[in-house]
């Protein structure tokens, strides 16, 4: 289980400071599907980054499996079990995507395995296993590439920072089934989306809106969705907000 | 091979992946003497009568066959100046490895220039391998200075990859090249130094000929308070095709000086240039380390990639 307590995040904008994250409390269940939404400026990427620790709490406290991790560092979270996919997927010259899936697993994967794990995320394993994670990939490539070194990591907390962010429609589509896949597959893992579209929302078990850096409201898809079906934070990719 | 000592083997190993007696062609030298020669029906390796260096003869239509040119000194203080000519028939196809391993344990410095020629005929295509290695703790500075001119007949095309990654104190490479038409030359260059390092890389490039081209590409890392110098020049004198790219990474307190520049003598010349020198992306080291490595880990993995 995740537990957030009293946290609070802060950061200097033009010599003053704001707070982002306001005294926020969220327990996230273990092996559920959690969408978190809300407007633009909310906080959400921001949580996303506290809780795999690229940001460091102003105050609070971060429990994961009853253990406070609020001080540990990156690789520290990492080793236990946290995985992170970036919003912007960043770009390496030199390194291929069989060295990223092979640092990911933190054992030297067969070429077989790591074509397996790019099946998975819909890629043409041959295609993609020696190319190299520079400028020449689009951005649904990378994001897909992203994801399979999630999966590569074998995490039990998976932490997906606006995955649809700068993919096509296209892309979106496999994107949503990538996500699908994740949330029946047998590997019990706790998944925490930040996401405004409405087909990642449709597939959560919980929805968490934060806005103004708190949590404005959280339950379940049911209890939720129909609330903010057609708002900023549910999009449809097809239509736009609406 | 037998007459080389641990040090002498090591060296060579780090410079030419060699274990034992390459096959084909090959003349090992240590401190200043030939250990080894061995020539074969289409390689000859002649010593030049003033003892300056070897010619290195490919007769025409050679194919698949190699020429391992090894240098090793393990002996502090030594100096020398080497002269290798490789006169590579028309139609052949063979792959050349040089380098050279210094190990220098002594307060003297240890040189080598090593000035290597290639006439590259028509049709005829070389790989031409080079490390460079140094070693030894000793105050002595491990000094390399290679000269490398490359002439290249119609349709000619060389790959050159020089590869310096570890424990060099001071080298100047110059390498100058001149293409005939259609001929095509390929350099791809890696570079790390560290501590007071110093490295000076020039390239000079003349596309005489229609069709010939040229890449030129340098992948450098710089590190302590090392400091980098690449200077490319390709001149397009014809209808050709020249690129030339300097990608580097910089840490502590390296420094790192880029001068591509590009001379078009012809209105058919299409030059292009490209130089970027920066420090790791903070964003890089974080991914890896959501990956589970340290920051100094993943900084290896970076650097390593980077110049693979």
């Amino acid at each position: 289980m995740l537990e957030l307590k009293s946290l609070t995040f802060s950061a200097e904008t033009d010599g003053q400071s704001v707070d982002i994250i306001r005294n926020l409390n969220l327990e996230i269940q273990d092996h559920q599907f959690v969408v978190i939404t809300g407007p633009n400026g909310g906080g959400k990427s921001t949580l996303a980054k506290l809780i795999a620790g690229i940001e460091s709490v102003t105050s609070g406290q971060i429990l994961y499996n009853g253990e406070d991790i609020t001080e540990k560092s990156i690789t520290d979270r990492a080793k236990m079990g946290i995985g992170f996919a970036f919003q912007q997927p960043v770009r390496f010259k030199g390194l291929t995507v069989l060295d990223l899936l092979r640092i990911a697993a933190g054992k030297k994967l067969t070429v077989s395995e790591a074509c397996q794990y790019l099946s998975e995320v819909g890629l043409c394993a041959k295609d993609y296993i020696s190319r190299e994670i520079n400028a020449s990939l689009s951005g649904g490539e990378l994001k897909r590439i992203e994801i399979a070194t999630v999966l590569a990591r074998d995490v039990e907390l998976a932490v997906f920072d606006e995955p649809e962010a700068g993919i096509d429609l296209w892309s979106f589509n496999n994107l949503i089934r990538i996500f699908e896949k994740l949330r029946n597959s047998d590997k019990k893992r706790t998944v925490i989306v930040i996401s405004h579209q409405e087909r990642i929302l449709n597939i959560a078990d919980r929805i968490v809106v934060i806005a103004d850096g708190q949590v404005m409201k959280q339950g379940t898809k049911d209890e939720i969705l129909p609330e903010i079906i057609g708002t900023t934070y549910a999009q449809n990719m097809c239509r736009g907000a609406e | 091979m037998n007459q080389m000592d641990a040090v002498q083997q090591r060296l060579l190993q780090e410079v030419a992946d060699l274990h034992d007696i390459p096959e084909g062609a090959y003349n090992l030298r240590a401190n200043g003497v030939s250990v080894g020669r061995q020539t074969t029906a289409h390689i000859d390796i002649q010593s030049k009568a003033d003892g300056s260096g070897i010619d290195i003869r490919v007769k025409a239509g050679t194919k698949n066959e190699s020429v391992h040119i090894p240098v090793v000194l393990s002996e502090s203080g030594l100096k020398e100046t080497v002269y290798n000519d490789f006169y590579i028939e028309e139609d052949c196809d063979v792959l050349i490895v040089a380098g050279c391993g210094i190990h220098n344990c002594g307060e003297q410095d240890s040189q080598h220039d090593g000035v290597h020629r290639f006439f590259i005929g028509k049709n005829a295509k070389i790989r031409y391998v080079e490390k460079h290695y140094g070693s030894g703790e000793g105050e002595g500075q491990r000094i390399l200075n290679p000269v490398t001119e490359v002439y290249m007949e119609e349709n000619a095309t060389a790959e050159m990859e020089m590869v310096q990654i570890k424990g060099v104190d001071s080298t100047q490479r110059t390498t100058l090249a001149k293409l005939d038409a259609g001929a095509k030359l390929v350099v791809r260059e890696r570079l790390m130094t560290h501590n007071q390092q110093q490295a000076l890389s020039i390239y000079k490039v003349e596309l005489n000929g229609d069709g010939s081209s040229a890449d030129v590409v340098s992948r450098s890392v710089a590190r302590d308070q090392s400091y980098q110098k690449f200077d490319a020049c390709i001149l397009g004198n014809a209808a050709c095709s020249g690129h030339t790219e300097c990608d580097s990474i910089i840490m502590d307190q390296g420094r790192i000086l880029a001068v591509p520049s590009l001379e078009a003598n012809s209105v058919d010349a299409a030059l292009v240039h490209e130089a970027a020198i920066g420090k790791i992306a903070g964003e890089q080291l974080i991914k890896l380390m959501t990956l589970g490595l340290t920051e100094a880990e993943a900084e290896e993995q970076i650097i390593n990639g980077f110049l693979k």
